[in-house]
Parts: C-alpha cells; sequence; structure tokens
C-alpha cells in the first residue's frame, strides 16, 4: 500500500487507534445508557481528554529532543501560551455574565480598575482569531528564541538552562497582575465554547474528539518529517553536529525548523487542554512541569512516535491513581522513575522494545547465516 | 620547481610588504610632493596609474613601450602606489591558478602561535602530504582553511579569488572543500547509503529536504561511490557496526559525496592494520586522479605510499617542502623530529 510505505505501518496503526479512540470514546459516553458494561463515565472521558493533550505535547517535545537531540526544559511555556491564547477567547466569550458583569472586560480587569481592554486582548472575541495566536504565539517564540540561541551555536546543557529560564521568565512575567492576564489566578470561571456550554457533557466529548484528532495529526506530521531527507539530516544533527556542517548543511536551520514546528504543536496542545480543565494561570509555566513532559517522553522512548504518546497516557494514569491512593509518594515515585528510566531503560518502554527485537532478528540471522543457509537481504529496520 | 616558485613569491611579499611600510608613505612623499608644485592634494586624489598614462614625463620614449611607461622618473608617491599595485597584480596572476593559496597566515591562542606566518600554495590537482611532529598546527590551519577558525592575520584564498576568510564552514564546503576528520565521524544511527546520500552535493535547504524525493540519479552516484570506497555489500548497514577502517572510508565517500575539487584529510590511517592502511592510500590515489587532496599523516610509509610532494610543518610554519627523500634528508627535519 502506498500509505504504508509513505509512513510504515506502525504509524499508521497508531493513527487509526487514536483516530477509533476519538469516534468511539465519545460514543459509549453519549450513547451508552450508564449502567451498560461499555460506558465510558463523563469524568473518564475528560480526564483522558488532558492526556491526550500532554501526548501531543510529548510528542512535541520528541520532535526536538528524540529526533534533533536538543533538550528542551522550556516546553510547557508554549504549552501555557497556547492555553492562554484560547483562554483568552474564553474569557471574552464570557461577556456580561462575568461577576461585574461588565460586556467587555474581564471581570479580573474590573477589578483593578482598568477602563479599556488592552490592545493584545482585540480580536480573541472571534475564535479563528484566537485560533491563529495559538499556532502564531508560540511558533514566534519558539522561532525568534531559537534563531538567537541555535545561531549562537547554544548547544547541550547550556541550551537546556536557557530554555528553562525562558520558562521560569514567562513564569514570572504573567504573575504581575499589570500584565494583563489575571495574574495569580490567570483565566478561569468560562461559560461556552462556539456558544457550547464548556460544562456540558457533549462538550467534554467534542473536545476529546478534537484533541485526539490533533494528537492524530500531530503523528502524521512528525512522522512525515522524521522519514524524510529532513528527518535523517535532523539524526545526523543529532549524533554528528559538526560532520553536517562540514558536508555544507546549517544544523541551525534544521534545528530551528524543528523548535517551531514542536512549539507551534505545543501551542495546539495547550489550547485544547484549557477549555477541558477551564482555567489557565501561570503555574502551567513552572519549569517542574517542562521537566514533567520530558520524564513522559523519556519513559515512552525517546526517539520513536509510539513511545511519548504512550509514556505521556501511562505516567498521568499512573499519578492519578498514586495521587488519589498515595498522594504524599508520588513525586518520589515520579523522581524514581526518571532515574530508573534514565539508568537502566535509556531507550524508553518502546525503544527498549525495539532494540530488543533488532538484537533478537539480528541473532536469527547470524544463527541462519551460521547454518548455511542464505541469509536474504538484510531488512533496514528504519523502514 | 614549484618550491622555488613559493619561495619566489614569500620572498615577494616580504619585499612588497617592506617597502610601503619600510621606506614608507610618510618623509620622501611629502618631500616630492613639495617639490612637485603648488597643487599635490589634487595629484594624489587623480591616482598614480593615471597619472602614469595620461601625463607622461616630456621626453617619454612611450612609442616603444606598450604599457607608455614615463621616462622620467614619476611622483615618488604615484611611483611607490604602482609599485604596490604591479606586486598585487603579480600576486594575483600567481594566485589566479593556484586552488589553494596561503599566505602570511598567523592565528595564535592565548599567546601561543599555532601558526606563524604560514604560506602554503595547492595547485588544482595536485596532492600533498603534510607532515609534522603534534603541534605543529596542521590542525589549525585545516580549521582556518575550512572556516572554523577565523586567522589573526594572512590571506586564505580557494580558487583563486575566494577569500576563505569570510565564509562560514557550511558555505566553505558548499564551494568544494570537503574535510575528513581525525577520528573518523560518521552518522551512526543511519546506514551507510544514507549516510552517502545526505552527503550528495545538492541544494542545502531544509525545506528541499523535507519534500526531497529519491531518484534515479541520486541512486546511480551512490551506488559509484560505493563502489569506489568497497562498501556496496556493506550499504543497509548501519554505521556504528562498521570497523574502524570501513568508518574511515564511510567519511572519504561521503567527501566525495560532496564532489569537492579539494579534499582536506586529516590522519587517514591512524588506527589502521596494514591491509587497510594500502587499501587506504590506493583510495586517495584513485581520488587524486580527479581532485586536488591534502593529507596530514604521521604515517612515515604511508606518504612513502603516496609518493607525492611533503611539506613539513613545525612551530606553525612550512620547514621543509619537496619530495619526501629531500624532506627526511632535510636536517632541518631531522633536528625537528630527532629532537636537539
Amino acid at each position: 500500500m502506498i500509505l504504508a510505505r509513505f509512513l510504515g505501518p506502525r504509524v499508521w496503526i497508531l493513527v487509526a487507534v487514536i483516530l477509533a479512540a476519538a469516534v468511539l470514546v465519545p460514543m459509549a459516553n453519549l450513547g451508552l445508557p450508564r449502567d451498560h458494561p461499555l460506558h465510558v463515565p463523563s469524568y473518564a472521558v475528560q480526564l483522558w481528554g488532558r492526556f491526550v493533550c500532554y501526548a501531543l505535547l510529548a510528542l512535541a517535545l520528541d520532535l526536538v529532543w528524540g529526533y534533533v537531540g536538543i533538550l528542551s526544559l522550556g516546553h510547557g511555556a508554549f504549552f501555557a501560551l497556547g492555553g492562554y491564547a484560547m483562554g483568552m477567547y474564553l474569557m471574552r466569550q464570557i461577556g456580561a455574565r462575568g461577576g461585574y458583569g461588565n460586556p467587555v472586560l474581564p471581570d479580573f480587569m474590573v477589578s483593578l480598575n482598568w477602563k479599556e481592554l488592552p490592545w493584545y486582548w482585540y480580536g480573541f472575541d472571534q475564535f479563528w482569531f484566537a485560533c491563529l495566536m495559538v499556532v502564531l504565539v508560540p511558533g514566534l517564540l519558539a522561532f525568534v528564541f531559537g534563531f538567537f540561541a541555535f545561531r549562537s551555536r547554544v548547544t547541550g546543557v547550556y541550551l537546556s538552562i536557557i530554555t528553562q529560564a525562558m520558562t521560569y521568565a514567562l513564569l514570572l512575567a504573567f504573575f504581575r497582575n499589570d500584565m494583563g492576564f489575571g495574574g495569580n489566578n490567570g483565566l478561569t470561571d468560562f461559560k461556552d465554547i462556539l456558544g457550547f456550554p464548556i460544562q456540558a457533557v457533549s462538550t467534554r466529548a467534542a473536545l476529546f474528539a478534537a484533541s485526539c484528532v490533533a494528537l492524530a495529526i500531530g503523528v502524521l506530521l512528525v512522522g512525515w518529517i522524521t522519514r524524510s531527507k529532513l528527518g535523517k539530516l535532523m539524526i545526523a544533527v543529532r549524533d554528528a553536529e559538526s560532520r553536517t556542517r562540514f558536508i555544507g548543511w546549517r544544523p541551525e536551520y534544521v534545528k530551528l525548523f524543528a523548535f517551531t514546528v514542536s512549539g507551534v504543536m505545543a501551542g495546539v496542545a495547550g489550547a485544547l487542554y484549557v477549555p477541558q480543565v477551564g482555567i489557565i494561570n501561570p503555574g502551567e509555566f513552572s519549569p517542574l512541569n517542562s521537566i514533567e513532559v520530558v520524564i513522559w517522553a523519556a519513559v515512552g522512548g525517546r526517539g520513536t512516535l509510539i513511545g511519548p504518546v504512550l509514556g505521556a497516557l501511562l505516567v498521568n494514569y499512573g499519578k492519578t491513581i498514586f495521587t488519589t491512593v498515595w498522594p504524599e509518594t508520588w513525586l518520589f515515585l515520579l523522581g524514581g522513575l526518571f532515574v530508573f528510566v534514565t539508568l537502566l531503560l535509556p531507550r524508553g518502554i518502546v525503544g527498549t522494545i525495539d532494540h530488543g527485537f533488532d538484537a533478537f532478528r539480528a541473532t536469527r540471522r547470524a544463527r541462519d547465516a551460521e547454518k548455511g543457509e542464505a541469509a536474504g537481504a538484510v531488512p533496514n529496520p528504519a523502514e | 620547481m614549484v618550491e622555488t616558485k613559493v619561495a619566489g613569491k614569500v620572498a615577494g611579499d616580504v619585499h612588497t610588504l617592506t617597502t610601503p611600510q619600510g621606506s614608507g608613505p610618510g618623509k620622501p612623499v611629502r618631500n616630492a610632493a613639495e617639490a612637485a608644485g603648488p597643487r599635490p592634494v589634487e595629484e594624489r586624489s587623480r591616482g598614480p596609474g593615471e597619472r602614469a598614462v595620461v601625463e607622461p614625463g616630456p621626453a617619454g620614449p612611450q612609442a616603444e613601450s606598450s604599457h607608455r611607461e614615463p621616462d622620467v622618473s614619476p611622483h615618488p608617491y604615484a611611483a611607490l602606489m604602482r609599485e604596490r599595485r604591479l606586486a598585487a597584480e603579480a600576486e594575483g596572476r600567481a594566485r589566479r591558478d593556484t586552488l589553494l593559496y596561503l599566505s602570511g597566515v598567523t592565528k595564535s591562542f592565548d599567546g601561543f602561535k599555532a601558526i606563524n606566518n604560514l604560506s602554503l600554495v595547492i595547485e588544482k590537482g595536485e596532492m600533498r602530504a603534510i607532515i609534522g611532529p603534534n603541534g605543529a598546527g596542521k590542525t589549525t590551519m585545516m580549521d582556518i582553511i575550512t572556516g572554523k577558525t577565523r586567522p589573526d592575520r594572512g590571506e586564505v584564498f580557494f580558487n583563486g579569488d575566494v577569500d576563505l576568510t569570510h565564509h562560514d564552514e557550511a558555505a566553505i564546503a558548499s564551494m568544494g572543500i570537503g574535510r575528513k576528520f581525525q577520528k573518523p565521524t560518521v552518522f551512526e544511527s543511519h546506514t551507510v547509503e544514507d549516510n552517502i546520500r545526505l552527503s550528495l552535493s545538492g541544494p542545502r535547504s531544509v525545506l528541499e529536504a523535507l519534500v526531497h524525493r529519491k531518484d534515479e540519479a541520486e541512486r546511480e552516484r551512490i551506488e559509484a561511490i560505493l563502489e569506489t570506497t568497497r562498501l556496496t555489500d556493506k550499504r543497509k548497514t548501519f554505521a556504528a557496526n562498521l570497523s574502524h577502517g570501513q568508518k574511515q572510508w564511510l567519511e572519504i565517500g561521503m567527501l566525495l559525496a560532496q564532489d569537492p575539487e579539494l579534499l582536506l584529510v586529516d590522519e587517514p590511517v591512524a588506527g589502521m592494520t596494514d591491509a587497510e592502511t594500502e587499501e587506504t592510500a590506493r583510495l586517495l590515489r584513485e581520488i587524486a586522479a580527479t581532485r586536488s587532496v591534502v593529507v596530514v599523516e604521521h604515517d612515515m610509509s604511508f606518504v612513502r605510499a603516496l609518493g607525492v610532494k611533503v611539506t613539513c610543518l613545525h612551530e606553525g610554519s612550512v620547514l621543509s617542502e619537496g619530495s619526501l627523500d629531500k624532506v627526511s634528508n632535510d636536517p632541518k627535519v631531522i633536528e625537528v623530529y630527532l629532537g636537539r
């Protein structure tokens, strides 16, 4: 099949599973009676909807970390910026239903005695404009940040530190009330999205489906990029940057491309996340959040498409269970998990399985060859 | 004969450098300007070349001189400028036919002169071996040529007129200078074939790479390079699984894929077995049939196997140049290598 050759069967299976979830889960939630064994409760839809957004964020990080070797410890910043852009739209949708009843100004601006809407809030009453900003703002930040960082040839741990500093600076900035983004409290009390009440079960189901579709598109996008010649070049930059430079490529542009695409993907994930949790505040910029994303990708397996998606879903599901059953241990567990994965499972779950499979095939080939059988053409595991 | 040319050129450089600075545009010019008349400024601004042609001396036998040189000595300042211009032109002529032209290159790191007034000329199609003890500046010289390091002083020209000091690594690589590192550097997570595919000369834009399609011409070029480097049956092998020698050949293959005019090869046989060394010498001679190659190497038997002109560097400048026999019998070289 042409499609299979285009991306490989595994990618298509993953996409099919995600899209099936996008259709079946809302159906099982809305269509089946509450006592039916296959009924999916609404809280689960909301929970897994969030996890799907996290999976998209982890995939975005994987594009830069797993394939280009840029360990970004600030990807939460792009996620939060996308979330804020969506939050601003949801804020404007509240209109006169807010606590102060002001048709234009959000409540927090009224309480700050602001008389006019700041210029950067213009246009956010339009959904299309908000969507544009969801893509543009994180994308632009990633582009500008990446342009200066990569052009100056900042690499490795230094780059990780400045990405961390970037998200921390944004955290501090968004905490300030003067910024006009609700300060400490952030943006909340949303009423509806595109005219549908945001708390309604059907809206939640639709948001879940939308998140799944976004994740599927993300998987296809990353799959396409990483399988192209550019994807090979990304891995080349990751493994031997100076070599790429001396055969005439400009690794800074390769990195910039990946970083910008990744920033946009993270922004979209944030925008889908905010209406599902009903709040966005500066806490999302917290460096800790960005580090957690790294753990998801590491657990699942960086440099694979399925790994970060699986890692984000698994770790977050574990987090939900452990924080309800045994809340005080969660951070220790998370830390322990990271140490465990780094030391014993450096390829992550998916990477280890892949590697084991490759090793198995290699030994079998060797055994066949020893028996004097024609070993046949060596299959290329990259295909 | 080339070495005499180089020596002559260097001497010429010294001459042209000292003439204007030593006897200088200072006093003599001013004196002459006073002597020349009331409007020295105008004459100076008009430029030496023009003056010499437009206003020949009164008794000038211009008919027989194609250059219409004035017989009477011209304005001393003009003479000085003319001398400089002619020297620059002569240098330009000398440079024009060279592939790589280094003149008076100096680079120091924290006061240590890694390269000290180095002058070196590589002709088109030439293969050259560069030897020298550790710290002689061989790798720094490669860094300067490939744009990784900028020299403090001196000229570096490629193909006669491209000033390499103004370009970065990627631009220089695209112009046609390939570089092999001392330690084999290949893309270990890629197959041999993909390593070469990424190195093939062609567009280097990110977006082109994103929508790039493999085609027949590309496949044939890869095939030819695999053939040359004896890696045809390893095409699907991951570079990480190659032996040390095969990695070195793959890297040379990647350079060939770039289709460079000049190959800089840094210690290609370090750590190789004798058989691999022999094979590498064969490979480099084959490559040198169509391109210029500069090989930096410690291994004297390998240099002898190459059978080319040798330059010996010491403390950042050329100590001796010529055939291997001539260089290895040079008392200066012996002193450096055997210690004093």
